[in-house]
């Protein structure tokens, strides 16, 4: 991406981009990293009442810096609550997490995810942790969002493993799969574009693409054929302000935004 | 849908056995005091089956993992529930043939085993897939005496296919869930903040699965930050949350959870987990790390003095009570 004299870089446009899908008054499970960002900054922004919950079982934290583990003492800090793991994933069985948000080594057109292994399960070449609380929050909260670099290896036609939940084989395949009804991928963040899901197909298409993309350069970070919702529009940079908050106050150490 | 899952089911769900066990475990208030090494060696058998509480590096009972590794336990099998520095642990001394997993060979955002990975790569480990909530449950199904908890994760995915789980469809709603097995493990490890000499313990912060794990092994052993009086506990029964009968042998661990994060005690030690995955890199230089800071450091005291003593604890201490303050001492 030619970045010109542009005042953010692709991690914070991904991460503002992310925040301002979440809405106010709703909850989400976040892990470590830009998703945990996106949290933050919206809480500061649109979100001021978004509840932030951590797998492991912290509720509601005043998060006083980036957490290094979904688990550690940051998750609950001066928090709502300090739970256990079936506290949280119950919630979500219940149908009372509204967000999560999951990455992968691979993902495919129907926003299914691979964490487990690169190659043959039976001998992998590479083996990775498996589903950790992805599958299941994939599998419990209503919609799943995915904050992820873009490239051909990353966004494959066919994955090694299904090791987490999206669309599965397209419509109607996660309800005779016994899923609960209504959930699935909603939204894909890529330091190109923004995806959603075509509600027929259930594939993921191009919503938006960043300043400065053009359908080739997506297509080309792109392993399958992706769709194109009917009105491709540009991403609202992030602003001023948006970029302020990102900087001074969720993430002053720099540690997810980088330096860049 | 890819059920029941292929893989093999390491720990059958026999709730009749478990309670003709449960029923021969002692209800006796016995002072259970020892040390790590006492305890690991009468309680952690070769192949036995091993829970670890916690999360991964956080309230994780490092003290007693270094100790099973020292006294080389093979052949063990592994809940890798969230299993991170655990795992990597564990993997440090080949101490494991099987692993239902979760998550197991990262740890987060800090990157990948590669001497955790190799293991598993190599076919050195039999596989049965799980998510956490998954066996979150099935812990939980053990503790409560049952044979299996519905649930509806795994779904559709290879993650089920690869698992030891079955599907099954609701008797009074007709819609298909997946059948976790309860999981009784052999001998649980679990790092608490406070317990007694006979086993009641308290936590602070987050619990993971600690409830059900304490309830679901047959053989538990706490390690403490701190022993307490009975009378302390006796105060505030409310905070007890593992009562002394699922409780088999207690051990003060200052530090207990080093280099892991213990909440309102001491933060993780990134430079510490940063070096053992930078050691891992090479084989040779790993073998090395793991010889100079297990098999010849004597105890956790003369691990935790090798790795910066009280100086460096701490600077752990400061990062935790004032988080977003920088790092170390002002």
């Amino acid at each position: 991406m030619t970045s010109e004299s542009r005042s953010y870089n692709a991690m914070e446009l991904m991460i503002c981009l992310a925040a301002r899908y979440l809405e106010d008054g709703s909850t989400v499970v976040v892990g470590t990293g830009a998703p945990c960002a996106a949290a933050m900054l919206a809480q500061r922004t649109t979100a001021p009442n978004l509840m932030v919950l951590f797998e492991a079982g912290g509720m509601g934290p005043l998060l006083p810096s980036m957490p290094i583990s979904v688990g550690d003492s940051r998750t609950f800090f001066k928090g709502l609550a300090a739970a256990t793991m079936p506290e949280i994933m119950e919630a979500c069985q219940r149908g009372m997490v509204d967000y999560t948000f999951l990455g992968g080594a691979q993902v495919d057109m129907y926003g299914n995810l691979n964490s487990t292994c690169i190659g043959d399960w039976e001998k992998p070449r590479v083996r990775m942790p498996g589903s950790g609380g992805a599958n299941d929050l994939a599998s419990l909260c209503w919609r799943t969002m995915m904050i992820a670099p873009q490239d051909p290896r990353r966004f494959v036609a066919k994955l090694d493993f299904m090791t987490t939940p999206g669309y599965l084989t397209g419509p109607g395949a996660r309800e005779a799969a016994g899923l609960p009804p209504g959930t699935g991928p909603y939204k894909v963040i890529t330091q190109l574009a923004v995806f959603g899901f075509h509600p027929g197909t259930l594939r993921m298409q191009v919503e938006n693409m960043h300043p400065g993309v053009t359908r080739e350069m997506v297509m080309g970070a792109t392993g399958f054929e992706p769709g194109w919702s009917q009105e491709v529009t540009q991403s609202r940079p992030p602003e001023p302000s948006e970029l302020e908050i990102l900087r001074k106050e969720v993430d002053p150490l720099r540690y997810i935004i980088g330096r860049s | 849908m890819g059920l029941p899952g292929s893989s093999r089911l390491f720990m059958p769900p026999d709730v009749n056995a478990a309670r003709e066990f449960f029923r021969s475990k002692s209800r006796r208030m016995t002072g259970k005091l020892t040390t790590a090494r006492e305890a690991v060696a009468r309680m952690v058998h070769d192949g036995d089956y091993l829970a670890v509480g916690g999360f991964g590096t956080n309230r994780i009972p490092t003290a007693l993992l270094h100790e099973v590794v020292r006294q080389g336990r093979k052949r063990l099998g592994l809940s890798g529930h969230t299993a991170t520095h655990d795992c990597q642990i564990l993997a440090a001394g080949d101490c494991f043939d099987r692993c239902d997993v979760a998550y197991v060979v990262g740890l987060e955002a800090r990157g990948l085993s590669r001497n955790a990975r190799r293991i598993f790569e190599e076919g050195r480990v039999a596989v049965t897939e799980w998510s956490n909530a998954a066996l979150a449950w099935r812990y939980r199904a053990a503790a409560m005496g049952v044979p299996f908890l519905p649930a509806r994760v795994m779904l559709g995915t290879d993650t089920a296919r690869r698992s030891a789980a079955r599907e099954i469809t609701c008797p009074f709603t007709g819609i298909r869930l997946v059948a976790l097995p309860a999981l009784f493990p052999d001998v649980a490890l679990i790092h608490v903040h406070r317990a007694d000499v006979y086993g009641n313990c308290q936590i602070d912060g987050i619990l993971v699965s600690d409830l059900d794990v304490a309830r679901a092994a047959r053989r538990v052993i706490v390690s403490a930050e701190r022993i307490i009086a009975g009378d302390e506990i006796r105060r505030e029964p409310a905070r007890t949350v593992i009562p002394y009968f699922c409780v088999d042998a207690v051990v003060e661990v200052p530090y207990g959870g080093y280099p892991g994060n213990t909440a309102y005690e001491y933060f993780s030690d990134e430079d510490h987990l940063r070096a053992w995955l930078k050691a891992e890199e090479d084989p040779a230089a790993f073998a090395e790390f793991v010889r100079s800071y297990i098999f010849e450091t004597p105890d956790f005291p003369a691990y935790l003095e090798r790795c910066g003593g009280l100086r460096r604890l701490q600077e752990l201490r400061w990062m935790e009570h004032f988080p977003g303050r920088g790092e170390g001492l002002a």
